[in-house]
């Protein structure tokens, strides 16, 4: 188990040093950020001066050396654009992201799953039909079309809810800043959290309903109705429990996704978390932001990927009968 | 009876809680917040740091400057009461202050003050530099009069002075902020965040790019505003902007998406105000070279005047007004706002279109036709992406096969800078509302803080001399005649293919009136609300 562990970890932050790098070499591509940093009226002069001061012009290795140097000590610079220590902004930002992707993220397993459940269970119902059907506008409608939707119907036309940002909120100590105190924290959370899990919710109870009906027809379910167990216990305590390995790992992977794409969300809420910091980056070429904030992405996967990896040994007991290491 | 200590205290402060409630019902009668949405946040509160528009926008309800732009583009006194060249010394600016003026922390507001921010603004960090590289030193001559050394006569120095706000000197040295941000500094500035002015508003929070609150200085010099609080929102996205309107969540937008204008205009509960914008949106090209980086033939096109003229005839910029822009631009002949110091009727005028003549022209050169790359921002300016594509399909028509290249501003801007592009399309404005602006940076050739952007090229030592000589000239009759000899040369070499002057459109609830401003920077002060 702890072989295991290190050996993952050290995988890790090789996976996070190649992102690192590739990253870096994008940003070549991304444009100038002097641009961006001067006035019309600034000389060319001036400009030069400003792209020696910061470095710009040493080779590519130079610079992706100096980045891992300091990154290394959490250092991460300053924010062309805001001015501000990149790591503080980030962090500012975080809760924010993280309190949507964990309620858009806790709202598309739960629904997922009872509704991938219900509608294995009854295939031919006409509430199953009705999901289904909904499930389909879910997976083939893109984010930013929803969200506008969801704005266009909800805060303009029945002004139930807000159009953009997340309300009052409250600071925790620590620097937590939240949302879910205050009531127009909480009912600006609706709108973002259905357009972010929507798709999720959607992909969660497909795979649940595929899984539960494959299940279903295997023997021991068979056998199982057949020692006289009440359908709760079939279904739930079975059935349920051999379908977890494979939305585990979807689930797990998906709220890296929900944290990573949150991008688009957030654009369209006006959302103050990191995506919408990470689009304003880009279009100001902030070369300081987007890095720290690809490599932490790069790093809540990689973590969501380990406790992943651990959750399978506490589903399957398969995975804890130690093996020879031809197996893998 | 004895009263003791705690209970007295506690009358005291049941005391102040019932005068804390009067004072705030009596502002209630007349308190107004204005909701106030925009595309983009200030990028700092340091009002030295960054020349950028939304920036620039919010610091002047923070920060006063010494004198002001007014809606029709003159200027009017704000910080200084009288500005004039000094009688006897012609490189000498003298600026009488206003007295009575108080910044937000209760300083006085004097003389120091100006002389430290004129310091602080020519500083290595800041952003504003090259507005002020002709002043060599500022001093008080009393409490309320100042005296700016320039390196020559500067007849229109006043001009770059609409964005220079008045910093307290003490609360800058106190929170050693006595230099504004420096990019390369590993600390934040205390300045970035926090703010000390002598404006009609004072910060009460700042969350960057989610909400900015400010609420009114009483002790402002001038009369009370209606606006007395402000809740400053960046909303990126046109269409959450546009639907945080239409819900009642914001009373102004300011940066209304061209295609929702009309829709809006006709929207219950909805006004819209429109006005020009201090912008034009041109195309220029390399001129000179004798060979062009993309062209498919061996000698520079645009260096042929048959090509120059045939590529004006052959742009239709009604077309462009009327399908691209829905009607939100004024077309013109010449790269220049019409309330800026050097334009005319006739810098206004331009041909009808005429395809036929165009390609004759260019066919009497390039029997063929020629190709060539066109370059183009495609988030920088309103439908820039859309203006370049009409523009393909006409000059088409005309015989010039273009190569449409459009990307995002940070990789289209330093071709211009870099001379990596033949044709691009670049919007320019005027802040000092000066035609020399304008030559300075696009006309005169490369070289010594100049033509940064002249991305054609164009080398013209005689207009380069005249140029240079405006600068210094004091007789502002003279002046002007040489402005119009610059313009005409210009206009008879084509440097540029001008489009049009883009306008702007503020979006406000019904009740709010709101001017819009040249520069894109209204101020809630002057705004008036009638519920």
């Amino acid at each position: 188990m702890l072989a295991y562990l290190i050996r993952r970890i050290v995988q890790s932050a090789i996976v996070m040093l190649v992102v690192a790098l590739v990253a870096f070499a994008l940003f070549r591509y991304v444009g100038d950020p002097i641009n961006a940093m001067v006035s019309q009226e600034t000389t060319l002069e001036d400009r030069a001066a400003l792209r020696d001061l910061l470095g710009l012009n040493d080779p590519f290795l130079v610079q992706f050396g100096r980045f891992i140097g300091n990154a290394v000590q959490g250092e991460f610079g300053m924010s062309y654009r805001l001015q501000q220590p990149v790591m503080e902004l980030i962090l500012q930002r975080l809760p924010a992201t993280l309190e949507l992707a964990l309620v858009s993220g806790l709202a598309a397993f739960v629904l997922g799953v009872s509704a991938g459940v219900y509608t294995a269970l009854n295939p031919r119902g006409g509430i199953s039909t009705g999901i289904m059907t909904v499930s389909l506008i879910g997976v083939s409608l893109p984010t930013f079309l929803i969200g506008v939707l969801l704005i266009w119907l909800f805060a303009v036309e029945l002004q139930w809810l807000p159009s953009f940002g997340r309300g009052e909120t409250v600071t925790l100590p620590g620097g937590w800043v939240t949302g879910f105190l205050t009531p127009t924290g909480r009912i600006s959370l609706i709108l973002p959290a259905i357009t972010l899990g929507l798709y999720q919710m959607t992909l969660i109870m497909r795979l649940v309903r595929a899984e539960m009906l494959e299940v279903l027809r295997t023997d021991y379910v068979k056998f199982a109705r057949a020692r006289g167990l009440s359908n709760r216990a079939v279904h739930f305590g079975h059935a349920l429990k051999n379908t977890l390995v494979p939305v585990i790992t979807i689930t797990g992977l998906q709220l890296g996704s929900i944290i990573a794409f949150a991008i688009i969300t957030e654009t369209v809420f006006q959302w103050p978390g990191v995506g919408a910091l990470f689009i304003n980056s880009v279009r100001a070429v902030d070369v300081p932001v987007m890095a720290a904030y690809l490599v932490l992405i790069a790093l809540i996967f990689v973590i969501i990927n380990l406790i992943v990896d651990l959750l399978y040994y506490a589903v399957d007991p398969r995975l804890r009968v130690e093996r020879g290491g031809a197996r893998h | 009876m004895k009263l003791s200590a705690p209970s007295l205290g506690r009358f005291a402060s049941a005391l102040s809680v019932s005068a804390i409630a009067i004072a705030a019902f009596g502002s209630a009668v007349s308190a107004e917040t204005i909701r106030w949405a925009r595309v983009g946040d200030a990028l700092t509160m340091d009002p030295h740091s960054q020349n950028e528009g939304p920036t620039l926008t919010v610091l002047h309800h923070i920060y006063e400057t010494l004198v002001r732009r007014d809606i029709d583009g003159s200027l009017q006194p704000r910080l200084a009461t009288e500005w004039y060249i000094h009688p006897d010394d012609p490189t000498v600016w003298v600026f009488k202050l206003r007295e009575g003026v108080t910044f937000h922390n209760g300083n006085e507001f004097n003389a120091e003050d100006v002389v430290f921010s004129f310091e602080r603004v020519r500083a290595e960090s800041s952003g504003f530099r090259a507005l002020h590289t002709a002043v060599t030193g500022a001093t008080a001559v009393d409490d309320h009069t100042v005296h700016v050394q320039m390196e020559g006569p500067s007849p229109l120095y006043v001009q770059n002075l609409t964005n220079f706000f008045i910093i307290d000197s003490d609360w800058s040295r106190e929170n050693d902020v006595v230099n504004p941000q420096d990019f390369a500094a590993g600390e934040e500035s205390y300045a970035v965040r926090n703010t000390n002015g002598t404006g009609h508003y004072q910060l009460v929070s700042r969350d960057p790019e989610v909400q900015t609150v400010m609420t009114y200085y009483d002790g402002h010099w001038d009369e009370a505003p209606q606006v007395t609080d402000i809740v400053y929102t960046p909303i990126a996205e046109a269409a959450t902007r546009v639907a945080a309107l239409l819900s009642g969540e914001v009373d102004m937008v300011q940066d209304v998406p061209v295609q929702d204008i009309a829709r809006l205009e006709q929207t219950d509960g909805i006004t819209i105000a429109t006005g020009p914008e201090n912008r034009n949106i041109f195309f220029s090209y390399d001129m000179t070279s004798p060979q062009l980086i993309s062209a498919n033939v061996d000698d520079n096109p645009f260096s042929h005047p048959e090509v120059r003229e045939a590529m004006a005839l052959a742009l239709d910029r009604d077309a462009i007004r009327q399908v691209v822009m829905r009607g939100q631009s004024q077309p013109s002949a010449a790269p220049l706002p019409p309330f800026v110091n050097g334009w005319t009727e006739a810098m206004h005028s331009y041909d009808a279109p005429d395809y036929e003549r165009a390609s004759e022209l260019v066919r009497s050169v390039y029997p063929d036709g020629f190709s060539v790359d066109m370059h183009c921002p495609n988030d920088r300016y309103l439908n820039d992406e859309a203006i370049c594509q009409a523009t393909v399909a006409m000059l088409g028509r005309a015989g010039i096969d273009i190569n449409l290249v459009s990307q995002t501003r940070s990789l289209h801007f330093p071709l211009i800078e870099n001379w990596e592009t033949d044709f691009y399309l670049l919007g320019w404005g005027v802040p000092t509302f000066d035609s020399a602006y304008v030559f300075n940076f696009l006309v005169h050739s490369r070289g010594d803080g100049f033509g940064a952007y002249n991305g054609a090229h164009y080398a013209n030592d005689d207009v380069d001399a005249m140029i240079e000589s405006l600068s210094t000239m004091t007789d502002l009759e003279a002046r002007n005649q040489v402005v119009a000899d610059i313009w005409e040369q210009v206009m008879e070499d084509r440097v540029f293919l001008n489009v049009h002057n883009q306008l702007l459109a503020y979006a406000v609830r019904d009740g709010i009136t709101v001017a819009v401003h040249p520069e894109n920077q209204p101020h809630m002060a002057s705004i008036t609300i009638d519920n």
